[in-house]
């Protein structure tokens, strides 16, 4: 393919960086010099440009990959990513790396440890480039509710990239980067892939650590790979998964191989694998353009030699209820701790003589948290108040424990099931800005999963014909066999990479001098 | 359809902890209404008899061994904090003036 032959490092998958580096055709400190010339050339700020990042750490990264370079040059690579650079969703800490969650709260805060999965990709050799956008602790579904400015969709620049990560999968589209790190509580991870035209897996929930992770809803928050092949996603997925003592709710067994089953599903055959097409997630309200890219693959599988059925999951109509309960609920407890007594922001009271801890903390409160975050703090305190709590908070949790059983139905019948990852397309920067519900509607094919811990993959299936905007596919497995979301996602991927002759991202804009 | 008026809000708003302005009450009040409005179906959905779900992974009470491992030092844990003094978080004061 063409971009093996291209002398511009960024546009090569991070599979290629990695074979380059082994072949000693590129240094560590030449690729990620590269990315960084790409994020001068097209990152901008709040004002101009994809905004991906809020804080590069070009000394750190050069840093790192040096180190990368000598541990190659003495034989001792310490694994096939060593040297491929990478971006970190700014909700994860960062030992001596700013770490901000998009909140005015927490600027400047260095936190004085790493997340598991940050030692893990530093220990695994991978420089840091820096720390990636997102809505304010992962509320949103545009990166429009970070305190910093939203991030733009590389495909257009006047368009949302998705949320909460729309940082992430921006910087990943634009060749900022070659992988990133995301979080995904609700469709966070991939949402921002399926517009972006990108690749994002959420995995089993308790499949990769969350220490270190700023908390938005334990109970669905999962951290997961942000790449542009499916083959790259799964090589970072053996990076950062795993058990992790830290992590009480981390699985403690020996994962599958995900390389290994994203190059079978490379192979293109879906031969006795029977795929599940979900009724409920089309219909009214979703883009046609969507469902007509969404078939199409769906057609492609079938002549790869997959069954097709349609499967019924009649209680994922209530999903976007359940979750709009649970979340607020579980981040009302989760955001508490921003009291502005040992780290963070610490506003005074104005006109108030010596005031009292409680005064700072609500002042500080007030002016830390965007409008967003304190939409869902004040719903979930509601939805826990006595008298409201049986209504709401318990019958979400009944209504999770519906879907799960949807899940289990499914799956009694098919290995995997299938949606359009959301029901449009990019839309407009400020179009759904201060319209929460129809915000929320943007997640209501990824909700599920997160209910029930399963693990999802949204892969890009073409250009909507309205707008010729990308548009996701969505791969959802049971619980731990994510490999199948590995095998069924790369087939989709080559099956339809071969039909467009190139990779979709070949026929994003370049971008060039999009920061001035 | 349920409600939620401006002085409820303000009560909740008092409850989290977060001094919300008059502009503020006003424009959260009716989107909070219509969000609830929503979710409010949910109510009905599930019978009495389908119990409810916490967390995805049926597990409980997970140990370790509790040895000793290195933490952090107090001049790290104090690093982020907005006022510190002799090793210690400085605070606003915490007591009323009647206690």
């Amino acid at each position: 393919m063409s971009a093996a032959t291209s002398t511009d490092w960024t546009r090569r998958t991070a599979a290629e960086m990695a074979d380059a580096l082994a072949a000693g055709e590129v240094t560590s400190v030449e690729l990620t010099q590269a990315h960084l010339d790409r994020i001068a050339e097209v990152d901008g700020d709040a004002a101009a440009g994809v905004h991906a990042f809020l804080h590069v750490d070009a000394e750190g990264a050069l840093a790192q990959a040096r180190a990368s370079d000598e541990r190659r040059a003495a034989g001792e690579p310490r694994g096939t990513l060593d040297g491929v650079p990478i971006a970190v969703k700014d909700v994860l800490a960062t030992e001596g790396l700013p770490t901000t969650c998009g909140s005015k709260i927490l600027e400047g805060w260095v936190p004085p440890y790493d997340a598991t999965v940050v030692r893990r990709i530093r220990e695994a050799g991978l420089p840091i480039l820096g720390k990636t956008n997102m809505d304010e602790f992962a509320m949103g579904s545009s990166t429009e509710h970070s305190a910093y400015g939203p991030t733009r969709n590389p495909w257009d620049l006047d368009r949302i990239p998705g949320g909460s990560g729309g940082g992430s999968a921006a910087a990943v589209a634009a060749f900022e980067a070659p992988l990133a790190l995301g979080t995904d509580t609700g469709g966070s991870i991939r949402q921002p892939g399926a517009v972006t035209g990108t690749v994002g897996v959420k995995p089993t929930y308790g499949g990769i650590s969350r220490y270190g992770l700023v908390a938005l809803a334990n109970s669905l928050d999962q951290v997961g790979p942000v790449t542009r092949t499916v083959l790259d996603s799964a090589l970072l997925h053996e990076v950062v998964g795993g058990h992790d003592p830290l992590d009480s709710t981390s699985v403690d067994q020996p994962l599958p191989s995900f390389v290994e089953a994203a190059r079978q599903g490379a192979g293109k055959d879906l031969t006795g694998v029977t795929v599940g097409v979900i009724s409920e997630l089309r219909g009214e309200g979703w883009q046609p353009g969507v469902l007509a890219r969404f078939d199409e693959a769906v057609e492609r599988m079938v002549a790869a030699g997959a069954e097709v059925v349609e499967v019924s999951c009649p209680s994922f109509v209530h999903a976007l209820a359940a979750y709009y309960l649970i979340l607020p609920a579980e981040a009302s407890s989760n955001l508490a701790k921003f009291d502005a007594m040992r780290y963070g922001l610490r506003v005074l009271p104005e006109g108030v003589d010596a005031p009292s801890a409680e005064e700072v903390m609500r002042a500080t409160r007030d002016a830390g948290f965007g409008d967003e975050v304190k939409r869902r703090i004040i719903l979930g305190t509601y939805a826990l108040s006595s008298g409201y709590y049986d209504a709401y908070y318990g019958q979400a949790q009944k209504v999770r424990t519906l879907i799960s059983r949807d899940f289990e139905a499914a799956f009694g019948q098919v290995d995997v099931l299938l949606s359009p990852t959301a029901p449009t397309t990019a839309f407009r920067l400020g179009e759904k800005l201060d319209d929460p519900l129809a915000m929320y509607l943007n997640d209501l094919a990824t909700i599920p999963a997160n209910l029930a811990g399963v693990p999802g993959l949204s892969v890009p299936c073409g250009l909507a014909e309205e707008d010729g905007l990308p548009v996701g596919l969505q791969v959802l497995a049971p619980a731990l066999a994510d490999d199948r979301l590995y095998r069924v996602g790369a087939a989709v991927e080559a099956l339809l990479t071969e039909e467009w002759g190139g990779a979709l991202l070949d026929r994003a804009p370049e971008l060039k001098g999009a920061a001035q | 359809m349920p409600e939620i008026t401006r002085d409820e809000v303000a009560h909740l708003a008092t409850l989290a902890r977060i001094d919300l302005s008059d502009a503020e009450l006003d424009h959260l009040a009716p989107q909070l209404s219509v969000i609830l409005d929503s979710v409010a179906s949910i109510s009905e959905v599930a019978s009495a008899d389908v119990p409810p779900t916490s967390h995805p992974l049926p597990l409980t009470n997970v140990f370790r061994e509790d040895v000793v491992v290195p933490g952090l030092t107090a001049e790290q844990a104090l690093a982020g904090a907005p006022e510190s003094e002799q090793q210690r978080f400085s605070v606003p004061r915490i007591l009323g003036d009647e206690q």
